[in-house]
């Protein structure tokens, strides 16, 4: 079953992934990510860990993404027109794809055996309580720096959008 | 039978009960609402099918499905198509983790009266509702005309403003429970202050419970906060170009949202399915209150249907007093009193919060756009808050960290 599951998620992804990028229309490029994050949150619950996979669903998919397609929306985005590529492109794109995914797999095999086990096991039970346990004792520092990271952004957008033009 | 398939079996025969529950109760919600509105503005309400207009849900169900249903030709299909089933199935998900009342015994089997504990709920219901933009904003850009696309909009920027302080109202709630799990948070609300007021969350959190009525109302775009549809500007918002079936699914959508906010607001500040009343010595009084109000409702039947002059009133009426008999008769039978009473309470309080909803319709103006933006970012933001500081600080000071 949760074999399976896998399967049909991951294929959600990688299908959704790639739909992305061949999607002319940005507002479908936008709803193909929402269907990636949607399917790697599925990915999140299998390996035990409900509150990522939730916390995924409500940040990426509910607010990033509504906040995407919020401005594709209002600038009223057409579909892109498609330019032709350069000759070093074609020639050199495919070639070079195949090695990076030999490069992927071979490193994936050594570096990890063919048994993994998830590290969600260690947020058994109450998964939430965990991740905020270990958020504000051993992450501290980092949590706090990052949240100063967003205030500094935020300032920012607020200083670049009073600015008179 | 294997632990297995009872679970499944269990599962599947609630998801039917629920969702038939649900979906009727939906249908009826729109008939009241329209009675309501009716007294409130002295006119009758529907009246004319089936006695007091009660046959009224069905001719409209038959009338959606029977319209004509234009697509626009600028209209995007897949996703015009697709955004009012999206709507639809993320307002109906979020009921799946509610739970209704305590464990029932049915056959050798016990189960909660939930589809699904989660011990995440509250959390999973917030990321139903935050995907439920995405069936709104969608909505409004796929039909390729300006009203709808202008009414997805501001839809959306409203449905994401609110959705900050309603996060934050209910955070309060979750604080003092300690727990994302809807039924930890209603177990937590258990037993009474004095022997007379219950120990609800909207007494301690009476600041989040208001901030949360208000957010509520404006994520289920209800009035005061009904700007996406201001028929005289935008003619009917992100649903203008939809017609037929389509549109009923938004409209079902909506009223799902209005259920599931008020199943929230009853779990998390009205003590779920607790009742009001604690016993008198060992005297168990408030037991016997379902029953009393069943028998009051058929007398009342009784009574009118034979003020009554219409033949089919004559007949009907007394049918439902029966039914109200029976099912107040029932309640009597402890076996089914234990797991009925928390369900009857729940339902009362569920149903008290839908008739605020409406009666704040028919009674407040609409907000302008500019104003409610103002309200939701400068006034319920902080506040909320506010509210989170105070209350973390409070149980932190009595849990002695």
């Amino acid at each position: 079953m949760e074999t399976i599951l896998f399967f049909v998620f991951a294929a959600l992804a990688l299908g959704s992934a790639i739909n992305l990028i061949r999607e002319s229309h940005p507002i479908y490029s936008a709803l193909s990510l929402v269907a990636v994050m949607g399917a790697l949150a599925g990915l999140y619950l299998l390996l035990g860990a409900e509150f990522i996979a939730v916390v995924q669903v409500i940040v990426y998919a509910g607010a990033i993404m509504v906040l995407f397609i919020f401005v594709l929306m209002l600038l009223n985005a057409e579909e892109e027109v498609k330019i032709d590529r350069t000759k070093i492109a074609v020639r050199l794109g495919y070639p070079l794809l195949v090695l990076l995914a030999v490069e992927i797999i071979s490193v994936l095999r050594a570096k990890f055996p063919s048994e993994i086990t998830s590290h969600a096991d260690l947020l058994n039970g109450d998964n939430t309580r965990e991740v905020g346990r270990m958020l504000f004792d051993n992450y501290l520092l980092p949590f706090e720096v990052t949240s100063v990271l967003m205030l500094v952004a935020i300032m920012g957008a607020v200083v670049m959008g009073k600015r008179k033009s | 039978m294997t632990p297995f398939a009872t679970f499944l079996i269990a599962t599947l025969i609630k998801i039917a009960l629920v969702l038939f529950v649900l979906l009727t109760s939906l249908a009826y919600l729109v008939w009241v609402e329209r009675k309501v509105a009716g007294r409130i503005q002295n006119r009758w309400g529907p009246t004319r099918t089936g006695p007091h207009g009660l046959l009224q849900p069905l001719a409209d169900l038959i009338k959606f499905i029977f319209k004509e249903d234009p697509t626009p030709v600028a209209a995007e299909r897949l996703i015009y198509f697709g955004a009012p089933f999206m709507a639809l199935v993320l307002s109906l998900m979020a009921i799946t983790v509610i739970p209704f009342g305590g464990s029932v015994k049915v056959a050798g089997v016990t189960t909660w009266l939930q589809i699904t504990d989660l011990n995440i709920g509250m959390l999973f219901i917030f990321a139903a509702t935050s995907l439920g933009v995405y069936g709104i904003a969608l909505a409004g850009w796929s039909s390729g005309s300006k009203y709808a696309l202008l009414g997805g909009l501001r839809s959306s920027a409203q449905m994401i403003s609110y959705e900050l302080s309603l996060s934050f109202s209910v955070v309060g709630p979750l604080i003092l429970a300690g727990s994302l799990s809807l039924r930890t948070i209603v177990d937590s609300q258990a037993g009474y202050w004095f022997h007379v007021i219950p120990k609800w969350n909207c007494i301690p959190q009476c600041v989040a419970f208001v901030t949360y009525l208000i957010a509520a109302f404006a994520e289920t775009n209800r009035v005061p906060f009904d700007l996406p549809e201001a028929e005289g500007e935008l003619v009917a918002g992100y649903h203008t170009e939809y017609a037929s079936m389509k549109f009923a699914m938004f409209f079902t959508g909506e009223y799902a949202n209005m259920v599931t906010s008020s199943c929230i607001a009853t779990l998390l500040f009205l003590g779920g399915w607790q009742r009001p009343f604690d016993k008198i010595g060992s005297f168990d009084w408030a037991g016997y209150i379902p029953t009393a109000v069943f028998y009051a409702l058929a007398v009342i039947l009784l009574v009118f249907s034979l003020k009554r002059a219409r033949l089919v009133e004559r007949i009907v009426l007394p049918v439902f007093a029966t039914v109200c008999i029976l099912i107040g008769s029932l309640f009597l039978w402890t076996p089914f009193h234990d797991p009925a009473e928390g369900v009857f309470w729940f339902a009362a309080k569920v149903l008290f919060f839908l008739l605020l909803y409406i009666w704040i319709r028919w009674t407040l103006p609409r907000f302008r756009y500019d104003t409610l933006m103002e309200f939701g970012w400068k006034y319920m933001i902080p506040v909320t808050l506010a509210n989170v500081l105070i209350t973390g600080f409070i149980v932190a000071w009595r849990t002695g960290h």
